[in-house]
């Protein structure tokens, strides 16, 4: 496997393992997350990406029969601690879900600031902090004259955005997507990825993605997922996202990514 | 090849369309859907037909008093019915009901579908279900034999809130008070007790529609709640119940129809007195329309049981207007919901 990350690793995971109850669904995952990249994690359904994704930030362990092992670092310090708060975590590290899920019984700009309404902050500026995340998010051209109207009055596309936008209002250092366009149309589909282009300068980003194109069109580096039959999902190629498409060296990934199976 | 398809041509007349079922079996079960929601309509009406024709005479010799008035004599030629007491009893033990109930039912359904293991909350769905299938004859007892000391005991506590002072200063908490100075030693009888008996009524019904509703929401919404960073109570407060209360409303209001209706468990625990007692929870003094009617209508005369069909008319209506208020509440606080 080839090492890519020359710039300082922000985020990495070492060795994490994955068991729900007894069933062992993730061995030794050990992948970098470098600042400012785009990673993709792809694979077939149940190869156990997204629950991948999902220790990244803890929420993992919501899931009452989940078991862990490795280590998730970020900027060198263990996330799974024993002093660490898993709230202190999700603060850090923002995620955006499949579905469009904005809180349906607020307002846009509820929305927004609902991160810190949750967290129970003070003494910020709302109305600059809701323009800023949302003009981060590519939204707030659409949404600046209405922005007391209720959320779920946005079209699906808008949604995710504004989803993207309630992340990015916590100032999170890496940003999670979990198949965020999978319930899109195209054109919706396009405009996340430019999003996600534009957020990448100034944080790290992975996402989960089933599709190939998108993979190819956002990502710097690609990590591909596979569980093979009663045997716990793991990477069998990581590397950087042309190489990964156009010269894999294992011929799973060269069959998956140009869709022979999955 | 591809075509152009030509648009400019005439459009045909509109047809007509079947809007009901085709087969004889859709059309049968068509027929027996529409006759069992038909039933429940015309069962509503007819009663409604009936007490008003039985308690026409009643409004007419008793008037408004009939509701605001506090007597109750059935000799002949000194007929008085007024339900004034029972009316308002019925009202403020519901509200104690729900201020005790809804709270702890709440938190149960929290606690079944958020928190407890698997194990856990299946046994705990299934304790709670049974309490719902509880024969209030058998609360009533229960009341009346083992809540009431354990709650007459909190009684005597509350009491000695009724007037506070600390140096100086000194309130009064008139809700604690006795509007009479009756003997204080005893808080059986009272609204406070009857109100904790509703209250253990109606938790399994909210509980179980609030349980409902909490397992059919998005868990990617709390999710994304808590990826936010929110801590379990934030989460709660500011996303769950939000989203969920036009449900958790909904629980709510089919414990409080109970709780006005509720007749039994009450008769056994409250000291019916024909006297309105407006807040003085903790006195042995209270009312229930429909515990009246249990205790007057075996050996009541002909124009007394026509006056309780009427005060049964009152609740009838009574209820009526608390389901339809709430259901303006509901969509009021969900704007959302129309989208």
């Amino acid at each position: 496997m080839e090492n890519i990350a020359t710039s300082a690793s922000h985020l990495r995971s070492e060795d994490v393992n994955v068991w729900f109850g007894e069933r062992h669904v993730l061995k030794n995952v050990s992948l970098n997350f470098p600042s400012n990249q785009v990673t993709a994690l792809i694979g077939p359904s149940g190869c156990g990406k997204s629950t991948f994704l999902r220790t990244l930030n803890r929420m993992h362990e919501l899931i009452p029969s989940a078991g862990f092992a490795g280590k998730v670092l970020l900027d060198g310090h263990d996330i799974y601690d024993h002093d660490v708060d898993p709230v202190d975590v999700r603060l850090n590290i923002g995620m955006v879900f499949q579905k469009p899920n904005p809180f349906p019984t607020m307002s846009i700009r509820e929305n927004v600031l609902s991160g810190l309404k949750l967290t129970g902050r003070r003494g910020y500026n709302a109305s600059e902090l809701v323009e800023t995340s949302l003009r981060r998010a590519s939204i707030w051209n659409e949404v600046k004259d209405r922005l007391n109207d209720p959320a779920l009055s946005l079209s699906g596309g808008q949604q995710q955005r504004l989803c993207i936008a309630r992340s990015l209002a916590m100032d999170p250092e890496v940003l999670l997507m979990d198949e965020p366009c999978s319930a899109l149309d195209p054109g919706s589909t396009r405009r996340i990825e430019e999003t996600i282009t534009e957020l990448s300068d100034s944080m790290t980003i992975v996402i989960v993605t089933h599709n190939m194109q998108q993979a190819q069109r956002v990502s710097h580096q690609t990590a591909f997922f596979l569980a093979e039959e009663g045997n716990p999902g793991r990477v069998v190629e990581f590397g950087k996202t042309d190489d990964v498409f156009n010269s894999p060296i294992d011929p799973r990934t060269n069959d998956y990514v140009n869709g022979h199976f999955g | 090849m591809s075509d152009i398809q030509d648009v400019t041509a005439e459009v045909p007349a509109r047809r007509q369309l079947r809007t009901k079922p085709f087969s004889l079996a859709d059309r049968l079960f068509y027929g027996i859907t529409k006759s069992a929601s038909s039933i429940s309509v015309i069962l509503v009406v007819a009663i409604l037909l009936f007490l008003l024709s039985q308690s026409f005479s009643t409004f007419q010799t008793q008037g408004f008093d009939f509701i605001t008035g506090s007597q109750w004599n059935n000799a002949k030629g000194h007929e008085v019915f007024q339900i004034g007491p029972m009316l308002w009893g019925s009202v403020l033990i519901s509200i104690l009901g729900i201020i005790g109930g809804v709270p702890m039912a709440i938190a149960a359904a929290y606690f079944i579908e958020f928190m407890a293991p698997k194990s856990v909350a299946k046994v705990a769905t299934v304790l709670v279900d049974l309490l719902a299938a509880m024969p209030s004859i058998v609360i009533g007892l229960w009341g009346l034999y083992v809540l009431t000391p354990v709650v007459a005991h909190w009684g005597s506590l509350l009491y000695g809130l009724h007037h506070v002072g600390i140096g100086p200063v000194s309130f009064d908490i008139p809700l604690f008070a006795m509007s009479d100075g009756s003997d204080p030693s005893t808080f059986g009888g009272s609204p406070f007790i009857a109100g904790w008996i509703v209250a253990v009524m109606i938790v399994p019904i909210i509980t179980s529609v609030t349980r409902e509703i909490f397992s059919q929401m998005d868990r990617d919404l709390i999710n994304s709640a808590l990826a936010l960073g929110g801590s379990r109570s934030s989460v709660f407060m500011r996303v769950i119940l939000p989203t969920a209360s036009g449900g958790v409303t909904g629980g709510v209001l089919l414990g409080l129809g109970r709780a006005l209706g509720e007749t039994v468990a009450i008769f056994y625990v409250l000291n019916l007195v024909s006297d309105i007692n407006w807040f003085n929870i903790l006195q042995s003094k209270g009312g229930s329309v429909a515990s009246l009617v249990l205790q007057k209508f075996g050996e009541g005369t002909p124009n007394e049981i026509k006056a309780l069909m009427a005060a049964g008319l009152v609740l009838f209506v009574l209820t009526l207007l608390v389901n339809w208020l709430a259901a303006v509440i509901v969509n009021r606080a969900q704007p959302w919901r129309k989208l």
